[in-house]
């Protein structure tokens, strides 16, 4: 590859380009694909009543790789943190609670890091969330404090998920 | 019992190398001030989980300040020996490495399961002239010796707090269900950690009515925190919803503050004589030193029992501080432990009590290790 970088190189840094231009978030829950809505939101084998809140893609993604969940995801962009001056409205959180007064979903599972912020962001949610008519549901014990979710082994992410309450 | 038997130092501090061997249960390093006697102490504590008994970190145990450097331990047991060692990282000589038995460790927990040391430092006697942070990060100490997860519940206690500090100075960010949010973050982790603290008084508490410490005049410890007041009317639970409620109610104060004015960051450990019922503050020096001779030898029980193994005590300057009754009953106490000791002082005179005792001389400049005989 490298005798003639330029001959290989151009071509790839092109394709990642238009990768990435291909690439858009989906308007209704935040994920990164080519299609949007994304494929999963539009996927009719999925169960739209159960949507899970993931802090960001990776996560959906660490979720999806262990086939830990049939519903659908909502990615917040991040978490509360007063520090590093990430409130409400800098999170994906107007769409979460339009989303739970749709009939269509039951549950909203929070699937947030076990990390001081991932905590206090679950609990701000819970919070906002308490008039909508679903049922909010939290990830399990198994995430340790400090964990992020994309660093569980898919093992203890689907049993954390199946031991939610 | 588990005992260190070999000490090798390589471009540790003062010492270019050093190689000591240890046949006994208790070991006098003496030398004049300078000699390199507390690096000596402080190699050692550098073999258990933890930064040492100076805190230091990575490259200022450097000689000159320049990694590499090593310090290695051979260690035996009622199991046979191994061999710790830790020092400058190959390829990233600012961190800190271990080994076990050559074996390079990932983290610190194998180091803990294996040996433990405790420590009297003459920079302690600070603790009864300092403010209450002072004795909290001490306390803190004690109980993450036995309570690994401890630091954590601080550490989230603590930023949960700092969220909850800047959130009140900005008007514009004080959503009420942001704020409940990170208060229950506190009352959480602030009661964990109370919990942990108070479980540790306790049993430190039993242990020193107990006799641990010997002739020793044992102190009496107690928690000055709002958190432990609470715990001492309730369960955990209802503990962790009144600590919400009093954050809740203590907002518009703590906002004209600018700062959380109560919680268990603010407690304080508070030394009593026991014999004599009186507070520490109001103790003479020595006192003050024979409270902590106490509380540090009830610790050392406290790990032992623990972990199946007693930890290496490590006593720097500590008889020069106590008179003659007060060292008898040092060392009788210390052979009453079940545990390896390393005393240090420039004066070799004041040991003479000690039954069976090794002695090494580090001199300035060049230490070398001469046994007295
Ligand atoms: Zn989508």
């Amino acid at each position: 590859m490298l005798a003639d970088p330029q001959a290989l190189m151009l071509p790839l840094s092109d394709a990642l380009r238009a990768a990435a231009e291909a690439v858009t978030p989906c308007r209704i829950c935040g994920n990164l694909d080519a299609a949007d809505p994304c494929r999963i939101c539009t996927n009719p084998e999925r169960d739209q009543g159960l949507v899970c809140v993931v802090e960001g893609v990776a996560d959906l993604w660490a979720l999806e790789r262990a086939h830990a969940h049939p519903g659908v995801y909502h990615v917040l962009g991040g978490t509360l943190s007063a520090l590093s001056g990430t409130g409400p409205e800098e999170l994906r959180i107007a769409p979460l609670l339009r989303r739970a007064e749709d009939d269509q979903v039951r549950e909203v599972i929070l699937a947030l890091p076990a990390t001081v912020e991932g905590a206090s962001t679950a609990h701000y949610l819970q919070d906002r969330l308490a008039g909508a008519p679903v049922t909010v549901t939290r990830l399990a014990q198994g995430v340790p404090i400090g964990g992020s979710l994309d660093a569980l082994d898919d093992g203890t992410l689907a049993a954390a998920l199946r031991a939610r309450r | 019992m588990l005992r260190l038997s070999r000490l090798r130092l390589t471009r540790f501090r003062n010492h270019a190398a050093l190689d000591l061997r240890f046949g006994g249960r208790a070991v006098v390093l003496t030398g004049p001030n300078g000699a390199g006697k507390t690096n000596v102490l402080e190699a050692i504590s550098l073999l258990g989980a933890g930064r040492g008994l100076r805190g230091a970190r990575g490259a200022e145990m450097a000689m000159d300040g320049a990694p590499p450097w090593a310090v290695s331990g051979h260690f035996e047991d009622h199991a046979g020996g191994f061999e710790i060692g830790t020092g400058s990282e190959e390829g990233n000589p600012d961190r800190r490495a271990w080994r076990l038995d050559g074996e390079k460790l990932r983290g610190q927990a194998e180091l803990a399961e294996r040996v433990a040391t405790v420590w009297i430092t003459p920079q302690m006697d600070r603790l009864f002239q300092d403010s209450a942070g002072g004795r909290r990060r001490f306390l803190d100490r004690l109980v993450l010796a036995l309570e690994p997860h401890h630091a954590r519940e601080v550490a989230a206690y603590e930023t949960a707090m700092a969220h909850r500090n800047r959130l009140l100075a900005d008007a514009r960010r004080a959503d009420p269900a942001w704020l409940n949010a990170v208060e229950d973050a506190m009352a959480r982790h602030g009661i964990a950690a109370a919990a942990s603290r108070r479980a540790l008084l306790a049993r430190l508490n039993a242990a020193l009515e107990g006799g641990v410490a010997g002739a020793f005049p044992a102190a009496q410890l107690a928690l000055q925190c709002p958190a432990n007041a609470l715990l001492d009317t309730m369960p955990a639970l209802a503990a962790e919803e009144a600590l919400r409620e009093a954050l809740r109610a203590a907002r518009p104060r703590d906002a004209a503050a600018g700062a959380s004015l109560s919680g268990p960051h603010r407690a304080d450990l508070l030394f009593t004589h026991a014999a004599r019922g009186m507070p520490a503050a109001q103790c003479s020096t020595g006192e003050q030193k024979a409270l902590l001779v106490s509380t540090v030898l009830a610790h050392a029980a406290l790990i032992a029992r623990a972990r199946g193994f007693a930890p290496l005590l490590l006593l720097d300057e500590v008889p020069a501080h106590l008179d003659a009754a007060r060292r008898a009953a040092l060392f009788e106490a210390l052979a009453a432990l079940p545990g390896q000791a390393f005393l240090t002082g420039t004066d070799a005179a004041l040991f003479a009590p000690l039954a069976g005792g090794e002695y090494f001389s580090l001199d300035e400049g060049e230490p070398r290790p001469a046994p007295l005989g």
